[in-house]
């Protein structure tokens, strides 16, 4: 075992902040977590993003790039390990919320770990992701696990509520223990362009968050343009944001490789300009170990090895696991699986 | 699991089990497709090896003259029956070809991969695909051709009339094996030619692969002829008098060897050869996206590619941003096995072209350009050139000028789009380009200014069989793909029965020198007792005497001496080329209706002239020829003054969202020889298409009635026609006609006179590889509008432009 992840077990770090043991760099140039900086909103009214040839590029990184066996089996693991185990549901309870811990802790059966080799690793999901009415039950299901808690926040997912009250939600949402705080931004800034409210309001709701992970959900599938998608992109990261991530999993589309794309390009740029690191979340729509490895490849062609550790890539997924888990039997048996024959979240 | 730390890609290889199966089936040896038969007839061999290993694929037979003997033969006699079959079932074998295609595209992906050393991403996800889409489009063309007639074809569509060629013999490169025999042969059978085709001597094996696929869809024995070999194999099929259409596609150089061996015969011919492309990326550009441009560019089939983007143009103000992207994003290029399905950058296809690369590389160096390449792994074994760029290069340097075919990108800046446009353009070549800008009127107006047959708006590389690709000057004439590609393989029906011209009268008759014509006792000018008229050049606009000095006297049809036309020289046609070249820039701009205008006027001022001309025309048809002629001429002029807004582009409709623009745009400096028959119609009929079209002329009208000159400058004079546009030199035509030929300001030549002219006009326009439009020696019935008016002309006067334009936001 090359990786000897912490043991969160006996430490107070969470076994996915950064250990370490992966600088984050990019192009050689070492990068410092993002803070806020003063919005220059020269940056925003310059993007140029061209959506076909940005869809072809976008076409051809599952067709470039492919993992096979042990790689593959590899691959697969480390997306487990940057998920976001999610469950926002009308009908969410907290039943469901433990049931969705007890499998963020235990995310592959016995005789898939051992098969694979992989006791050491204490694999888990990177994070589970829940509305704000379920974090203290996650957070006491988790309990000495090392998996840190997400909420969505802000009046999620369309985020009209008044400003003091989305503010105070994510006050509430840190204060029950979340560590992680997925907001929406107020799309209506973004397509009436308005950039310093759009600024401001990310960077009240990152002030909110504390010491606590901010995630800035934009919204892609409402956005609909990726010009729209890479402005939000670059005020949200202006304002502070640690993370930028696609969407709500509630829009008629979600996460898309062209969207992610822009956003990754984005984050590059922004990181080239600033010297900062922004960590990028698709999700929704992303349900598939295929999807999981394509998207792998997208961060590491793009953005690097720096890209693929939980503190800098997160998936949004639900359903995704269990396919995984499908593909890892696979790999160790050389049969097909049933989705009946794993345990569902 | 150090891979779950490593996060590396590892090796994901491409099953080739299957394809060496079918090699060691036939014993890894090769020979022909001759008659229906897979013959191993030829005693001499050669080596298809796999690039990226060194490994022995099959030896192949060398194609000796008598197996081209064989081919032709059995196309020629495949020709009747397949002709015979109606236009549904022609098109039921170019479907079966696309669905077995499809059937078997991994087994062609992977057998082309291993041949080539091109990626099996590209070779499965790109080649073949369109492989298979080149088949479908043109069983479409089959279908709506309809039945081949002896009046052409039947089906309703702009080609009715046409017929076609015959026995066409074709020759492909080893950078698209598979993709360019499909190419080459699905409109030729399409249109009811039968094939003899010779695939590249790297690169047999798909070739092979395919003709089992003919054998067995049924395809009738000698439609399709597949014989192996090298250039000679290639110039017995060239040279073989049975042949009747040559299709080329490969280097520039060996573009001139066909053109010259084909001058003295009447084979069609169309060339597609290098390029240069530029790639030009605005300030305004999405620059990440114009850095994929590139890799789909120059590091797609590792640079082997005859339009990829191998200059960069950058402007100035981005020029440092743009590179620092290239390079970051080249360090993540991966190169190795192709056959492994996450490989960017395969194998160069043999050591010859791997040391062509390095030593071009070397050169670029050793003139100043800076060279970069990535860190990145490269195999230790195979032929493999990492992904380079390079740049502090200047128009000036070899690597700006010399197509590399490698994976080597070299760049340059500009300052302004005028800049932009200038050194894209300062190229012999004009095959491709690429512009990247977000503004829609930047890029637009530069797409068009490009002089190239293809311009992808912010892409690059994107084909499909329904778009027309092909080049402009030095890249070769001809196009494939969309209607545009089938020309290449039709002709008027009418065209072939029509009787050869007289040899053209001996010149030495016509035309003699001033000091002869002193010399005649019988040659005074009739009507010398008035005052003097002179004929002169005319040119840029004016009338100008001609350099030599000298006059030649113009006999009437009885031998009587009607007047006197200058002897134009070399050098009155470098100025009357030069007048053209200057003129044609603009011409080419004014709009259809502009064009129309000055044409209806002309004809408007030649009319009250009518008494007039047709008296001098009269001096060498007769009274009652020249009043028809004069006649025809107008109602000429008027037919073309209508063309100029009706002959319009096409809009291709590619599988993409996308809409290809195929823009009929002028060819730009037109050469005419003009023919003796119908001194006035036939000159007009060869000058009116081409200014209809926007081109600037330099006609030399029949030396045996030059004096008529003189009534047609007068009427262009006040006619608005542009200085330059139409320049006539008088004088011989078979010197003017070689110094035309050879002039590589001239983009084309038309030469309607007798079959030495025609083999002459060919011989000397290897130069610049200018086209050449002839009547191969045959008498054109210029009364008849069917034959001497139309769009076989404008065809002719244009050269058909596509432009990609992507849409969405």
């Amino acid at each position: 075992m090359a990786l000897q992840q912490e043991n969160s077990a006996h430490s107070p770090v969470p076994a996915h902040t950064p250990s370490g043991s992966i600088p984050v760099t990019l192009h050689g140039r070492e990068l410092i977590p993002n803070r806020r900086i003063p919005l220059d909103v020269s940056w925003v009214e310059d993007i140029r993003v061209n959506t076909s040839a940005v869809e072809r590029r976008a076409a051809s990184i599952p067709a470039r790039r492919s993992v096979k066996k042990d790689y593959q089996a590899a691959w697969l693991l480390r997306a487990i390990s940057c998920m976001d185990l999610t469950t926002l549901s009308g009908d969410d309870s907290a039943e469901r919320v433990k049931r969705l811990c007890a499998k963020a802790r235990r995310p592959l059966q016995d005789h898939l770990v051992q098969a694979l080799g992989i006791e050491d690793l204490h694999l888990t999901t990177g994070a589970v992701c829940v509305y704000h009415a379920f974090v203290e039950t996650a957070v006491k299901a988790l309990e000495g696990s090392g998996i840190r808690v997400a909420a969505v926040s802000t009046g999620f997912p369309a985020g009209l509520s008044p400003l003091e009250t989305r503010v105070e939600e994510i006050r509430r949402s840190v204060e029950a223990g979340a560590s992680e705080i997925d907001i929406v931004i107020t799309r209506a800034h973004v397509f009436n362009g308005e950039w310093n409210a759009l600024y401001d309001e990310v960077a009240a709701f990152k002030e909110a968050c504390g010491p606590a992970h901010m995630k800035a959900i934009l919204g892609t599938g409402d956005l609909l343009t990726l010009r729209n998608v890479a402005r939000a992109s670059w005020v949200a990261m202006m304002a502070g944001s640690d993370f930028i991530k696609t969407s709500t999993g509630k829009e008629a589309v979600n996460a898309t490789l062209p969207v992610s794309l822009v956003m990754v390009r984005a984050i590059r740029e922004y990181a080239e300009r600033t010297g900062m690191s922004v960590g990028y979340k698709p999700a929704g729509g992303i349900k598939t170990a295929k999807q999981a490895l394509d998207w792998m490849a997208l961060m590491k062609d793009e953005l690097g090895r720096p890209w693929l550790e939980p503190t800098l890539f997160r998936y949004g997924a639900s359903s995704m696991l269990g396919d995984i888990e499908r593909q890892l039997e696979h790999h160790v048996t050389g049969r097909y699986s049933a989705t009946y024959r794993h345990p569902v979240a | 699991m150090e891979k779950f730390q490593s996060m590396e890609y590892g090796p994901a290889p491409e099953d080739a089990s299957g394809v060496m199966q079918w090699l060691d089936a036939h014993g890894r040896w090769f020979g022909h497709y001759i008659d229906g038969a897979f013959t191993k007839s030829s005693a001499a061999k050669f080596e298809s090896k796999n690039p990226a290993t060194g490994e022995l694929l099959a030896s192949i037979a060398q194609g000796e003259a008598a197996d081209v003997d064989r081919a032709v033969k059995a196309a020629r006699a495949a020709l009747p029956a397949w002709q015979a079959l109606t236009g549904h079932q022609r098109a039921r074998y170019l479907y079966a070809f696309a669905r077995q295609v499809q059937k078997h595209a991994r087994k062609l992906a992977v057998l082309e991969t291993l041949d080539n050393g091109k990626s099996i991403r590209e070779t499965r996800d790109i080649d073949i695909p369109l492989v298979a889409r080149h088949f479908y489009y043109h069983a479409g063309w089959a279908q709506l051709l309809g039945d081949v007639t002896d009046n052409g074809y039947t089906g309703d569509t702009d080609l009715k009339g046409y017929a076609p060629v015959g026995v066409v013999g074709q020759i492909i490169p080893w950078n698209f094996p598979l993709l360019m025999f499909a190419w080459k042969v699905a409109p030729a059978l399409a249109t009811g030619n039968t094939v003899v085709i010779k695939p590249a001597e790297f690169t047999p094996l798909t070739a092979m692969l395919f003709a089992e696929i003919a054998d067995e869809i049924g395809l009738p024995k000698g439609v399709l002829n597949v014989v192996n070999g090298d250039g000679a194999t290639g110039a017995a099929i060239v040279g073989h008098p049975d042949v009747d259409k040559i299709a080329f596609t490969g280097s520039t150089e060996v573009g001139r060897i066909i053109r010259k061996a084909t001058a003295n015969t009447t084979k069609k011919l169309s060339l597609e050869l290098g390029g240069k492309s530029p790639f030009i990326v605005f300030d305004d550009a999405d620059l990440d996206s114009a850095v994929e441009g590139l890799v789909d560019g120059i590091w797609f089939n590792q640079g082997q590619v005859c339009c990829a983007g191998s200059r960069l143009l950058v402007q100035e103000s981005v020029a440092e941003r743009l590179y620092d992207k290239i390079r970051a994003r080249m360090e993540t290029l991966r190169i190795g096995s192709p056959l492994d399905k996450a490989i960017d950058i395969g194998a160069i296809v043999d050591q010859v072209q791997h040391d062509r690369i390095t030593k071009l590389v070397a050169m670029g160096v050793a003139e100043g350009a800076t060279c970069w390449q990535p860190e990145i792994a490269v195999p230790t074994k195979g032929l493999f050139f990492k992904p380079t760029l390079l740049t502090n290069v200047h128009p000036s340097s070899t690597v700006a000028q010399e197509e590399i075919f490698g994976p080597v990108l070299a760049a340059m800046t500009f300052r302004t789009p005028a800049e932009a446009v200038e050194l894209a353009n300062n190229t012999a070549y004009g095959l491709a380009a690429c512009v990247w800008s977000e503004n829609v009127n930047v890029a637009l107006d530069v797409a068009a200014q490009m002089k190239a047959g293809v311009v992808w708006v912010n892409a690059t590389n994107v084909f499909d069989a329904a778009v027309g690709f092909g080049g402009y000057r030095e890249s070769g004439y001809g196009r494939e793909g969309g209607v545009e590609g089938l020309y290449e393989y039709l002709e008027p029906a009418w065209v072939k029965s029509e009787p050869k011209m007289f040899a053209s009268i001996d010149e030495k008759q016509v035309l003699r020198s001033a000091q002869d014509d002193n010399s005649g006792v019988d040659d005074h000018i009739e009507g010398a007792l008035g005052i003097d008229r002179t004929v002169k050049n005319y040119i840029n606009g004016k009338q100008a005497r001609p350099d030599s000095g000298y006059s030649y006297a113009v006999h009437d049809r009885n031998g009587k001496v009607v007047g006197e036309a200058p002897v134009g020289s070399r050098k009155d046609i470098r100025n009357a080329v030069e007048a053209a070249r200057a003129a044609s820039a603009k011409w080419g701009k004014t709009t259809a209706h502009g064009r129309a205008q000055i044409l209806y006027y002309l004809a408007e001022n030649l009319l009250p002239r009518r008494g007039e001309i047709v008296a001098h025309l009269a001096d060498f048809v007769g009274p009652e020829q020249a009043a028809v002629e004069f006649d025809a001429t107008i109602e000429r002029i008027f037919s073309y003054a209508a063309w100029t807004d009706k002959y319009e582009g096409t809009v291709h409709n590619p599988p993409f969202r996308m809409v290809s623009v195929a823009m009929k745009e002028a060819i730009g400096t037109v050469g005419i020889l003009a023919p003796d028959d119908a001194p006035l119609l036939g000159l007009m009929s060869l000058i009116l298409p081409a200014i209809a079209m926007g081109n600037a002329v330099i006609a030399v009208p029949s030396e045996r009635c030059a004096t008529l000159m003189s009534d047609l400058y007068q009427a262009l004079d006040t006619s608005d026609v542009p200085a330059g546009v139409v320049n006539l030199v008088a004088g011989k035509a078979s010197e003017l006609g070689k110094t035309l030929a050879e002039h590589d300001d001239v983009d084309a030549v038309w030469c309607f006179r007798d079959e030495t002219a025609s083999s002459m006009v060919k011989l000397g326009s290897i130069g610049n590889l200018k086209q050449t439009w002839t009547n191969e020696g045959r008498v054109i019935d210029w009364f008849d509008p069917a034959r001497g008016e139309g769009r076989w002309f404008l065809r002719h006067a244009t050269q058909v432009k596509n432009i990609w334009v992507p849409y969405g936001e």
